[in-house]
């Protein structure tokens, strides 16, 4: 049986009196690749956010390589060096030049050497071919290069899983591309366990192993992602492919 | 006497007092510094007790005049058993002032670095002293310049102030003088050009300040 990377039970968020997340279950193995789907405002974002404690969570139980999180900032921090997360806005560093900005991780959190982390970081850099920018800053750079940065960014630190929260929403359509391809790349070619958040049908459909559906805060439905596109379970999916246009 | 002899001959006067501000002020303004950049780091660190006892500071130092406070300092301490000279209270009272508006400054810079950058840096695990020390001061202190920059001209500015405690600064000189020879055009003609000298230079060496961090900072 394949290992898996992370369990979900029974987890239960609230912003104050607003329930926003009801009785989260699932799991993920490793290799796999799970898209998060929904309608705006369903929690997606949210859920992904509690998979590496940005978010606190009131009740249920994260499980990240078979040992249950006890849900502190310091474990949380401990944790969130084998989980890289890329966010819709970059954020990329300014104050920092991209190879800086990428070596934050490995060489402060990880306490790799200088040269190694550089070595292994110019490699991706290279797979993602922005290696010439290495001592740019971010402001030289357009949005899908930063975005790109970004992804390098989370690999340095060799994670376990990667977590992908709407990466593209705010790329220009040109630069979509560039992106979501190298994300089909980690998982062909790196087979990357990731987490995906995403409103590109097409890409979610030509990457995800499974489809989490979300509505409400309730995951509606957990299906093979070959299966979700073409037959879904519940008439809400249905209804939500339908208004997609892809 | 001519205007102009009238001028000559308060020049030496008009110099010392020019010394004294600019030293009192120095003095002043690295200190609120010091003070500010302490206050900051123990608000920004969430500090148990010297936090509070902070905040209380910049609360009380902000909403009181700074005559109310030179007055305490000069004639209420020495009741206390505190006897300060006229220039140490001022110096005092300056860096009292001026503590609490320098942390503003910084505080308003560390609370403008963006969340998501915040939580982009937890993301990669930095501890909460790493992600001070390479995403939140950095960015912060290049954007607090811009209020650290009005807080050192006005407390130059405040400087003036200091007349009631009689330090010899150059508003009081003017007074003094114009009080003793009553020539009150020629007098007030100096004590301006004595803080446009010090006042104008510095405001365009940090306009150009704020425009190179600014520069050299944004466009994320």
């Amino acid at each position: 049986m394949a290992k898996e990377i992370v369990k979900v039970e029974h987890l239960e968020k609230f912003y104050q009196k607003r329930h926003v997340l009801h009785d989260i279950n699932f799991s993920v193995n490793e290799g796999e690749v799970v898209a998060l789907l929904g309608p705006s405002g369903s929690g997606k974002s949210t859920l992904i956010r509690c998979l590496n404690g940005l978010e606190p969570y009131q009740q249920g139980e994260v499980t990240f390589n078979g040992e249950k999180i006890v849900p502190t900032e310091k474990n949380w921090q401990k944790i969130r060096q084998k989980i890289g997360m890329v966010f819709q806005s970059y954020d990329l560093f300014p104050n920092l030049t991209v190879l800086d900005n990428i070596l934050l991780g490995p060489v402060k959190v990880q306490h790799q050497s200088k040269e190694a982390a550089t070595a292994s970081a110019e490699k991706l850099l290279d797979q993602v071919g922005l290696r010439e920018y290495e001592n740019a800053y971010p402001r030289q750079l357009s949005g899908g290069q930063k975005q790109r940065i970004a992804i390098v960014r989370a690999l340095a630190l060799n994670p376990e899983l990667m977590l992908f929260d709407e990466v593209t929403a705010s790329l220009d359509p040109e630069m979509v591309r560039g992106v979501l391809n190298i994300i089909s790349n980690l998982a062909q070619d790196s087979n990357m366990t990731m987490i995906v958040v995403t409103h590109e049908m097409n890409f979610a459909q030509q990457i995800a192993d499974r489809v989490l559906f979300l509505e409400d805060g309730k995951i509606l439905e957990q299906t093979k992602g070959s299966q979700f596109f073409e037959q879904p379970q519940t008439d809400r999916a249905k209804a939500f492919l339908d208004s997609m246009d892809f | 006497m001519s205007s102009w002899q009238i001028i000559q001959q308060s020049l030496p006067l008009f110099e010392k007092g020019f010394v004294l501000t600019l030293w009192l002020s120095l003095i002043g303004i690295i200190g609120s510094i010091i003070v500010g950049l302490i206050c900051s780091l123990l608000k920004y660190f969430q500090v148990p007790v010297l936090g509070k006892i902070a905040a209380i500071y910049v609360e009380i130092s902000r909403n009181t005049p700074l005559l109310v406070q030179l007055f305490f300092l000069y004639y209420a301490f020495p009741v206390f058993g505190f006897k300060l000279n006229a220039e140490m209270c001022g110096i005092v009272g300056l860096i009292f002032l001026g503590g609490s508006y320098m942390a503003e400054g910084f505080n308003g810079g560390f609370d403008g670095v963006s969340k998501t950058q915040v939580e982009t840096g937890k993301a990669i695990g930095l501890s909460r002293l790493q992600l001070a020390r390479y995403v939140v001061f950095p960015q912060g202190f290049t954007l607090s310049v811009p209020a650290l920059a009005a807080n050192m001209i006005f407390l130059i500015k405040e400087t003036s102030i200091f007349t009631v405690i009689a330090i010899p600064e150059l508003t009081n000189t003017a007074l003094d003088l114009i009080g003793m020879y009553y020539r009150s055009n020629e007098y007030l003609f100096m004590l301006v050009v004595g803080y446009a000298i010090i006042l104008i230079p510095l405001s365009i060496i940090l306009t150009i300040l704020e425009k190179r961090v600014r520069y050299g900072s944004f466009g994320n």
